[in-house]
């Protein structure tokens, strides 16, 4: 069967090419975003990622130094150097770019090529040096503030952690980031153990009704969250509990318990009656059998569900907020993002690109490294 | 007390609560109600058997019932009232919904989600797994159509944001554009077409899990049946499209539904990309417009959401009642 491809080597080039441009597409908005998350704000929006590793022409402005004016017959002579002006400092630092071209108008910042003399009519002339030098002329007197100059100098890519800096010590993000956990981890951890439980029970007593709870759990895993919001809340309002961490957990765990139920149900149902039903005889109660024998063994199933709850109790926007206060404290990290940065920095993509980051580097890791788990689980149970 | 000491004391509290309750309850079943020792040891010992099977139930059911089967007529009753909730109005939401223009908007715009992820995503993710079946860097390449799955709807909205933007030194399809010295536009504010922009997020995202799942039901294909085929003289398309494809049709109808499923109710994505507004406005996103705002809308759109699902609830509890008996 592995050959039938094997003999037409047309087809198996085309296989190759194909998967690879399927792979390349499916990869590159995520490359763009992780080193858009590196890249120096100002570079971003001068060009796009896919040139990062190009020098950026980037606009500056700074102001000519009245500091030692010149005065020749009728004209003012002023020189100095671009990369002394505070302006210019402040956003190069103690970096020299090459200059590659100036003006003296904001509208054409880049009208004249650097190291040639610009007349600029009425006997003035400017000239800037690609090492930052200039020499402007003017037919009157500057006063105590020198005119603009406006120059682009080509800056070699810059990536550094700056963004990351800013965004887990800025922006409440780090707070976001914790919050995040504090809603996960617990919903990971609590809906496993009673769910085992009832799986067990599904799966291997006999009872009357049995499998019309089968039934309800398999229904309810497609009942939409959507239906559950506003009764839920009403609920917590009525005793109390209202928006809070307690809320979400709540809600998460009520939400998991379907998949969770279904998925070890159907793990446990495989293992073989043999060892049970000898531990029976052996006189194991079913309490024992459960927790020494099948709990052990579902193993694999419960690494396959907790993968799945906490990649969903993580990703999840809609319980999020729903269920927890809209105040800044209680935020988790994909409110944070959906709400605040995308309104308020919605033109800061360097920041954008790292919140994102931020929020996704960690299901990613638990992807990479828990995969085959995943795999199983849904294979297991393909119905969520 | 901070959220982390809280979360921390949350976790002990249900892992020891929840084993301490199962022990406890256990203990009191064979010791004390129901003890097997005495007059009555083999009626008691058989009760306890009969009462156990729901000891283990109860916190599962209670959950439930109190978080998934309640709210289904809670939300219905509560979408019967106005917005306050105090005053009994009847199918007032429903139909001053279904009389609203946005709502036939979202509505339509759900059924066409609804119509083109699923049959994108299933198809791409079959053409996937039988293509990298074959080849020796095939998990790598699945790995990467299977990641987009970890990472969330929000994650995935900004990812994409950098393709779509308007500027063409952000956005990659303007920057494209550009090269061939066409203008840059806003895809997202095209009319209609902005749709199908959302929709490749979503495809985006499934085609991984349609991919994992159509290839383990390729592999489990029977060798003899291809073989016949390759000695009968089919080629490659012959044997995929005719032998592999048939063989695996209750597979690709799983996969399907699933993925239906899901579409109907993700509303992070047009929520993050356009707010609902350019005529993306969907089901679930038009339904988080009136939470707080108008519960008794925003249940009516929720019910309806229910109705459009509840054909697959139903066609799953059939087929495990099936499979029970």
């Amino acid at each position: 069967m592995s050959d039938i491809v094997g003999k037409k080597s047309g087809l198996v080039w085309a296989t190759h090419l194909s998967v690879l441009a399927l792979v390349i597409i499916w990869l590159i908005p995520t490359v763009g975003l992780f080193v858009s998350s590196f890249r120096d704000r100002d570079q971003i929006s001068e060009t796009g990622w896919w040139r990062s590793f190009l020098p950026v022409e980037q606009g500056l402005r700074g102001r000519a130094s009245v500091d030692d004016v010149i005065v020749q017959g009728d004209t003012f002579v002023l020189t100095g150097s671009l990369f002394d002006d505070e302006e210019v400092l402040a956003s190069v630092g103690e970096e020299r770019p090459p200059i590659t071209a100036f003006g003296n108008a904001g509208r054409n910042p880049g009208q004249f090529v650097a190291g040639e003399v610009a007349d600029l009519g009425d006997g003035e002339s400017l000239l800037v040096n690609p090492d930052g030098t200039y020499e402007y002329r003017l037919a009157e007197d500057p006063g105590n503030r020198g005119p603009r100059i406006y120059f682009f100098a080509s800056t070699p890519p810059v990536f550094s952690f700056a963004n990351y800096r800013t965004v887990l010590t800025a922006d409440n993000m780090d707070r976001a980031f914790i919050n995040t956990l504090t809603v996960t981890i617990p919903t990971t951890i609590i809906p496993i153990l009673m769910a085992a439980f009832a799986a067990y029970a599904l799966a291997w007593m006999d009872f009357r009704g049995r499998g019309f709870m089968i039934a309800c759990i398999v229904g309810l895993l497609v009942v939409p969250l959507q239906l559950a919001l506003v009764p839920a809340l009403q609920m917590h309002n009525a005793v109390g509990i209202g928006q809070s961490f307690l809320g979400i957990w709540l809600a998460h765990t009520a939400f998991g318990l379907p998949l969770a139920v279904y998925l070890l149900r159907n793990y446990m149902i495989g293992l073989p009656r043999d060892i049970i039903e000898s531990a029976k005889v052996d006189g194991a109660t079913d309490f024992e059998v459960f927790l020494k024998i099948v709990l052990p063994l579902s193993f694999p199933a419960l690494a396959s569900f907790a993968i799945f709850q906490f990649l969903w109790t993580w990703n999840d926007l809609l319980v999020a907020k729903v269920f927890l206060p809209s105040a800044e404290e209680a935020k988790v990290m994909t409110v944070k993002i959906a709400d605040d940065l995308l309104g308020s920095r919605g033109g800061d993509w360097g920041i954008l690109a790292t919140a994102a980051f931020v929020s996704i580097g960690v299901p990613l890791l638990v992807f990479f490294s828990l995969q085959r788990y995943l795999v199983r689980g849904l294979l297991a149970g393909s119905v969520k | 007390m901070d959220p982390i000491t809280q979360g921390l004391v949350t976790i002990a509290v249900g892992v020891g609560g929840c084993l301490a309750y199962f022990y406890v309850s256990n203990l009191l079943l064979d010791k004390v109600i129901f003890p097997a020792r005495g007059a009555h040891i083999s009626r008691n010992i058989n009760r306890a058997n009969l009462v156990r099977p729901w000891l283990f139930l109860l916190p599962v059911v209670v959950l439930l019932t109190l978080y998934l089967a309640y709210p289904v007529v809670g939300s219905f009753v509560r979408s019967l009232y106005n917005r306050s909730g105090d005053e009994f109005i009847g199918f007032d939401n429903y139909t001053s919904l279904i009389g609203s223009g946005e709502f036939r908007v979202a509505f339509l715009n759900n059924a066409l989600w609804a119509l083109v992820v699923p049959a994108l995503s299933t198809f791409l993710g079959l053409i996937i797994a039988q293509l990298t079946d074959r080849l020796k860097w095939g998990n790598i390449a699945k790995s990467i159509i299977f990641m987009p799955m970890a990472i969330s709807f929000v994650g995935a909205s900004l990812i994409w944001k950098f393709v779509y933007a308007p500027d063409p030194d952000i956005g990659l399809i303007n920057a494209i554009r550009g090269t061939f010295g066409l203008e840059a536009v806003d895809v997202l504010q095209i009319p209609f077409w902005n749709n199908l922009f959302l929709m490749v997020l979503l495809i985006w995202v499934q085609t991984g899990f349609a991919m994992v799942i159509l290839s383990a039901a390729l592999r489990g294909v029977p060798e003899e049946t291809i073989e016949a085929a390759i000695i009968d003289g089919a080629n490659p398309f012959q044997v995929f499209f005719k032998i592999q494809v048939p063989q695996i049709t209750a597979t690709i109808l799983v996969v399907w539904t699933t993925i239906t499923i899901g579409t109907l109710k993700i509303f992070d994505i047009v929520y993050a990309m356009t707010g609902g507004n350019f005529g993306t406005q969907i089901l679930p996103s038009y339904m988080m417009q009136f939470m707080f705002r108008d519960d008794g809308r925003a249940t009516a759109v929720a019910v309806l959401i229910m109705l459009i699902v509840s054909p697959v609830v139903y066609s799953n509890v059939r087929q495990a009642r099936k499979e029970l008996s």
